[in-house]
């Protein structure tokens, strides 16, 4: 597959689940325990990016304190809960991960 | 009160989502940078942007191919990482179901995390005849306001990324950027036990699976949190309906 047909493939993919609903909506009935399934979706998905992202550090696993991207996960994570404001999770997740790299060296 | 015209919802729309831009724009810049460093031809970089327009999906396709994946391999994950829009879907079609196939598909591609969220809770504070019983819905007009602004401010930070990305420092942790956004756009939905369940049990299985190629412990951890999350509703309810007898 090159490179132009995988993005083009994955980009109808996308617009795809993007349209689903939207097109099918009165047309189609969806069996309940799978639009209850599919709530589960997001936080399931996304938490399971997330955690492994923040948890590798210089290449590997790596737990202890010494991993500036937990602690700055976390206050990402808990602005995030409070404000709900994607630019600010940003800005305090990057601002800690930076200031922890300079104070550790 | 007068129905609100196209020009006003419109307008409305893009001012809705302009704090937004704020922080989406760094977030293509990055992308146009890091997708040219990955090894990407620059007309294709540009391309994922309105192709795919679906900016943690194009981080991963272009982090992928760098690695050298196969183009099924970056397919899947696609479909994995965009699977939570039929969730976006399911919510915004009751709203735009009277539109015609045009506007329905029109608003399908531009229904990114950052539209959705704006456009959902201005559908759920507002009423669909503003001027009285039977007056006309113009609200996606407000969706198409917020869907554009945000479609024209990743095009041109992609391309300023394309333009300036060979002079970003290698130390910078720009793909910090990714999980941080994940975070913003999961964490406050964690409202209620079950998702928290799905989250933590999803979280913890992708931790353990993390040394898994092709981010097979990824789905494992999707698919047993999906089921972890449904387990624990199911518990839940049975417990309320307990307290009700």
């Amino acid at each position: 597959m090159t490179l132009l047909a995988t993005i083009v493939i994955a980009g109808a993919i996308t617009f795809g689940l993007r349209l689903s609903f939207i097109l099918l909506w009165g047309r189609v009935a969806v069996p309940i325990w799978f639009q209850r399934a599919l709530r589960y979706v997001p936080p399931a998905v996304l938490t399971a990016i997330i955690v492994p992202e923040l948890a590798t550090w210089q290449d590997r696993l790596d737990l202890s304190p010494a991993n500036p991207q937990l602690a700055a996960g976390l206050a990402a994570a808990l602005v995030a809960w409070r404000t709900r404001s994607i630019p600010l999770t940003l800005a305090v997740g990057m601002a800690v991960l930076l200031g922890l790299r300079l104070v550790t060296g | 009160m007068p129905s609100p015209g196209r020009k006003q919802q419109f307008f409305a729309g893009l001012r809705a989502e302009a704090p937004i831009l704020l922080g989406v724009a760094p977030f293509g810049l990055i992308f146009g940078a890091l997708a040219l460093n990955a090894g990407m031809p620059a007309a294709l970089v540009q391309a994922t942007s309105s192709i795919i327009f679906a900016g943690s999906a194009q981080f991963i396709t272009a982090q992928l191919f760098g690695a050298g994946a196969s183009g099924l391999v970056i397919v899947m994950v696609v479909f994995v990482v965009n699977l939570r829009h039929v969730l976006y879907s399911a919510s915004i079609a009751p709203y735009v179901k009277h539109l015609g196939l045009a506007w329905k598909v029109a608003l399908a591609y531009l229904l990114t995390d950052e539209a959705y969220a704006v456009v959902i809770t201005y559908y759920q504070r507002t009423r669909s005849d503003p001027a009285g019983p039977g007056s006309p819905d113009r609200r996606h007009w407000y969706f198409l306001g917020a869907g554009l602004a945000l479609w024209v401010s990743w095009q041109l930070s992609t391309l300023a990324g394309l333009l300036i990305g060979a002079r970003l420092p290698e130390s910078w942790p720009t793909g910090f950027f990714l999980p941080l956004t994940f975070i913003a756009l999961v964490v406050p939905a964690l409202r209620d036990r079950p998702s928290v369940v799905a989250a933590a049990v999803a979280g913890l299985i992708g931790l353990a699976g993390a040394g898994l190629p092709f981010k097979t412990g990824l789905l494992l951890a999707a698919l047993i949190g999906i089921v972890a999350g449904t387990t624990a509703e199911r518990r839940d309810q049975r417990a309320a309906a307990r307290r009700v007898a």
